[in-house]
């Protein structure tokens, strides 16, 4: 019974950390630009529910005011993650932008094929 | 290109109805759940599923982009100019309590103006980074 | 928690696959699942701009790169050991980490007792807006809504400083390349 509680406790926080290793794993061990990014995006999204689940109330509603609920979520980590989402999707677009600059430059987007390229000049 | 009919007619009913929902999400922000950022990234959505069913020449045709890079810098100046008129006003920078009579009513005002230029920036940007990546691809 | 559970099959999914169409493809369904996730846990606001943002724009702007260069990911030449040891470790850091934090869903945390309380009391009050995101986002917390607002601009300004030139890197001798 102890078990079965710690489980439903910090099952959020697991699942949060199995995608934030994930990304991890993706950002560092694919050479592929294009899949290190979806790693990144992979890693942000961990982040944003890490931010997100501990403002769950259990029995509360979400914090748009009502007569009728008195239990409301934390309305604070909502309006951070927000603009966060934006702001990654911007630098995204960077993130891409840079890529079709290397694409252009190198012919290419596997990090070992430029540095093998780099290599024979 | 006969098969992209389906697309053309779905695209032609879909994209009013989604702008004007882009619209709702804007203004009843402060009632439900929306905002200036929802409202721009729905925007730039359907203006970004227009250029792709109809091709980007026409989709730059309605929403030229000299117009969309100018409403990158417009939103922040929209923003920022928010809060240079409350200081204006005497209070500080960013607090829109002499916008009305009421210091209350006077902040929601704010707040709607404040969302605009939340939406010109975002749905600007997202529309202007879908042109340049579509510009580049020819 | 079945969605969580989905959330986690799906993310097996992007780090196996090679093909990188399917990989986008995965992250779009990635994003809803991610939006229903959001849903659940009371953050409509947020959800809805996880849908529009995560499924939409983005993976519309990661199709758009891949037409542009290539959709097969090469075979690694590394072997995976190192980087599967990186991330093993720390994961089982952050998880031995998470015995410390305070269960799902109570309400007596510390986050929940800062300043949460005092904008949701407050927010009818100052600003007559019901929907307390709202008000915070624009509000109480202009100020920051503004730096946001302007890191999306200066990302639109790199990308179209990137993007929007001429192609004019052409394959000949003036062709520049970082030596070493």
């Amino acid at each position: 019974m102890d078990l079965l509680q710690t489980i439903v406790a910090h099952y959020n926080h697991w699942i949060i950390i199995f995608l934030m290793v994930s990304g991890l794993y993706i950002v560092v061990a694919r050479g592929n630009m294009i899949k290190k990014l979806v790693g990144l995006g992979l890693f942000q999204t961990s982040v944003y529910l890490l931010y997100l689940s501990p403002g769950k109330i259990l029995g509360g509603t979400p914090p748009i005011l009502s007569p009728q609920f008195s239990v409301y979520s934390n309305p604070l980590p909502h309006v951070l993650i927000l603009t966060a989402i934006v702001v990654g999707v911007a630098t995204l677009a960077l993130g891409l932008a840079l890529v079709v600059r290397i694409n252009e430059a190198f012919g290419t987007i596997e990090e070992d094929e430029i540095f093998a390229g780099e290599e024979d000049e | 290109m006969k098969l992209d009919v389906i697309f053309r007619v779905t695209a032609k009913i879909l994209i009013p109805f989604a702008l004007v929902f882009a619209l709702y999400v804007q203004f009843h922000g402060d009632f439900g759940p929306g905002g200036g950022f929802q409202a721009g990234v729905v925007a730039a959505a359907m203006i970004i599923f227009y250029a792709i069913i109809f091709g980007l020449e026409a989709a730059q045709k309605v929403f030229p982009p000299r117009l969309v890079e100018l409403m990158v810098p417009a939103g922040i100046a929209i923003f920022a100019g928010v809060g240079v008129i409350s200081m204006l006003l005497g209070e500080n920078y960013l607090n829109y309590s002499p916008f009305a009579a009421n210091p209350a009513l006077g902040q929601e005002y704010g707040i709607i103006l404040v969302e605009i230029g939340v939406l010109v920036t975002v749905s600007g940007t997202m529309v202007a980074i879908f042109y340049s990546f579509a510009g580049r691809g020819r | 928690m079945v969605l969580l559970t989905l959330l986690a099959a799906i993310t097996i999914g992007i780090v196996r696959l090679r093909n990188l169409f399917a990989v986008v493809v995965l992250g779009g369904i990635y994003s809803f699942l991610m939006a229903s996730v959001m849903i659940v846990l009371d953050a409509v606001d947020v959800a809805m701009t996880e849908a529009s943002v995560g499924a939409g724009i983005s993976t519309v702007l990661m199709l758009g790169v891949l037409s542009l260069t290539k959709t097969q990911e090469t075979e690694p030449v590394h072997t995976p050991l190192l980087p599967v040891f990186v991330a093993v470790a720390t994961g089982a850091v952050l998880v031995f980490g998470t015995f410390a934090l305070p269960p799902f869903g109570a309400a007596d945390t510390p986050v929940n007792l800062h300043v949460a309380p005092y904008y949701l009391e407050n927010s009818i009050r100052d600003t007559l807006v019901p929907n307390v995101v709202t008000s915070v986002l624009a509000s109480y917390r202009g100020f920051d809504t503004l730096g946001e607002v302007v890191v999306v601009f200066t990302a639109g300004i790199a990308v179209l400083m990137l993007l929007k030139g001429k192609r004019d890197i052409k394959p000949g001798p003036k062709r520049r390349r970082v030596h070493r």
